[in-house]
């Protein structure tokens, strides 16, 4: 079950001109890749949420570069990219209980549709969507994406 | 280890210290009378003669000095000596006006040394000890008054002034130091560094004691730094004006001894001058009583605080002032009320998620004084969810507002935004212009 997990990078910004390009510079540099990403923002402040190849290359050096940074476990789910895929998903988790807490969507090279997405209790939701038939994405995926 | 510097002394009962005060209060009006122009001038205005000084209690009669008379009368018009029997001039850096000179007879370097060396043995700190300095040397009193008073008790005095914070928590690791002095600000950046070069000053390094002052910090920050950084956290107090840095809170860590035999002090109403009795809040007030360059007469130092006589649990009988949460010259107007940076401080340090470093802002849009707390989240804090992020600005301006009474806009910056300090940090900007 451990390894249907996906970790994510979370980090605080504040909403000013130069941050996004300061932490692409820094991945490049380190040879990360994104995958996924995704800017929750609210007025002076923002929180930048990706998926990357190497999560915990990652993790260091934005922490070194004296970002507030976080890991944070998320599932990836993979989508037909047809209409009706992410109502599916939904609905299942709501049925259980199990509440989503943000998620969001990107389109793979394979046609698929990958959902990112975090809850309140990922252990059962990995479960339930097992039971469902659904395609959990693992962290070796990510990298090959 | 020895427990007292002069048990004599620092163990005498208070009415018999109270009789050495009286009579050195006599003999300095005379003193300060015959050999300064400053002090007869403000006696006569005054219509106050030293033989009107009978008794501790005719201290009222005196008038007061403040630090305007030393601006006033720069650089030297207040000394009582000519230059040369002067060793030493110490210049104040002028944070909140035009600076002060202040000159040292051998006698005044003694006194001030002798003051340190009491405190010092009061929180433990003596032979065996290494004493990383890590307030600024030169024309300002901590980085000297420390250094002094450290040799005096057989430390070993490590003299790295403040700065090259790298080097500072290599020569911790490498020679061991067990005590550093500096401002708490610049302790907790040295933390923060060290952290960041992967060493625990708890685990990894030998310090024990920490000797902070040079700018007001709070109880609650003193629990922040003991816990994080396992050492043990003393409040240092004097200005340059008085000498410089003077007296330490003994290991007891409840108010800071002030030496009876050297300074006489009281507690006024700040605004009619009134004298306050033994515990009720105040400004202080300090007239040296062994000075000889400079000597002052009630001198209104700006800090608000409360005295207390009663006896120490260390056996001090000097009397004691509590931690003074800032001086009345940092004091800001916001709207009408009057607020301390120390209150915000002691507000944030009592809230786990908040960073130790912050910044008050205050600006005045239409006519309305707006003030902003700018703040850093711990790493540990960090939720990737906007909710609680917006939730913890929420609960620190509510427990701001409480304090406070007055509404405070806080704003969650990113970390290492707010400019660190490697002396007396900057805790406010004001862009009122007034």
């Amino acid at each position: 079950m451990e390894d249907k997990i996906i970790k994510q990078i979370s980090l605080f910004a504040e909403n000013k001109p130069g941050r996004l390009a300061h932490i692409a510079d820094s991945f490049r540099e380190a040879g990360i890749n994104i995958r996924a990403f995704t800017i929750a923002e609210a007025g002076d402040f923002g929180i930048i949420r990706m998926v990357v190849d190497k999560p915990d290359a990652a993790h260091n050096v934005l922490h070194d570069s004296g970002f507030t940074v976080s890991e944070t476990d998320v599932l990836g789910i993979g989508m037909e990219d047809v209409p009706g895929g992410l109502g599916m998903i939904a609905d299942v988790l709501g049925k259980q209980d199990i509440n989503i807490d943000y998620a969001y969507a990107f389109v793979t090279k394979t046609e698929k549709a990958l959902l990112i997405l975090r809850v309140n209790d990922i252990e059962a939701a990995i479960g339930i969507l097992m039971d469902s038939n659904l395609e959990l994405i693992d962290m070796s995926d990510i990298q090959e994406i | 280890m020895i427990e007292y510097w002069n048990p004599l002394v620092e163990r005498m009962p208070l009415d018999e210290l109270e009789v050495i005060q009286e009579k050195k209060l006599k003999d300095l009006v005379k003193y300060v009378y015959q050999h300064s122009e400053f002090y007869k001038e403000r006696f006569d205005d005054f219509g106050v003669k030293p033989e009107d000084i009978k008794s501790l209690d005719d201290l009222k009669k005196l008038p007061f000095t403040y630090k305007s008379d030393l601006r006033d009368t720069y650089p030297t018009g207040m000394f009582c000596v000519p230059n040369e029997q002067l060793v030493r001039f110490h210049v104040s850096s002028g944070t909140t006006g035009k600076p002060t000179v202040v000159g040292y007879t051998q006698n005044d370097i003694d006194v001030w040394t002798t003051s340190l060396a009491r405190a010092m043995t009061s929180i433990g700190v003596g032979r065996g000890d290494i004493m990383q300095i890590g307030y600024g040397y030169g024309l300002f009193t901590g980085g000297l008054g420390a250094h002094y008073g450290a040799e005096e008790v057989g430390a070993t005095v490590l003299p790295t002034s403040s700065g090259n914070t790298d080097r500072q928590i290599e020569l911790i690791q490498d020679l061991g130091s067990t005590v550093i002095a500096c401002t708490p600000s610049y302790f907790l950046f040295m933390n923060e560094v060290s952290d960041g070069l992967g060493i625990s000053i708890k685990d990894d390094t030998t310090l024990r004691v920490g000797i902070f002052g040079a700018e007001p910090w709070s109880e609650e920050m003193r629990t922040r730094i003991e816990e994080s950084t396992g050492i043990k956290a003393y409040d240092i107090y004097g200005t340059s004006e008085l000498s410089g840095p003077l007296f330490t809170e003994c290991h007891c860590q409840n108010g800071i001894h002030i030496w009876a035999d050297q300074f006489l002090i009281e507690i006024i109403d700040p605004e009619t001058g009134e004298q306050l009795t033994e515990g009720e809040r105040g400004e202080l007030v300090i007239t040296t009583l062994a000075k000889e360059a400079l000597p002052l007469i009630r001198y209104r130092i700006g800090d608000i605080t409360v005295i207390s006589k009663e006896v120490c649990k260390c056996g001090r009988t000097h009397p004691r002032i509590m931690r003074v949460l800032g001086r009345a010259d940092d004091m800001l107007i916001v709207r009408g009320i009057n607020v301390f940076p120390g209150q915000v401080e002691s507000v944030l340090m009592q809230i786990p998620e908040v960073g130790e470093h912050f910044m008050i802002l205050v600006d005045r849009l239409n006519e309305l004084d707006i003030m902003k707390v700018q703040i850093e989240m711990t790493d540990e804090a960090f939720s990737d969810k906007v909710n609680d992020i917006i939730k913890l600005e929420q609960k620190v301006a509510s427990d701001l507002k409480h304090v406070l009474n007055i509404a405070v806009k806080v704003e969650l910056v990113e970390k290492g935004t707010i400019p660190r300090s490697m002396g007396k940090a900057k805790k406010v900007i004001d862009n009122r212009s007034l």
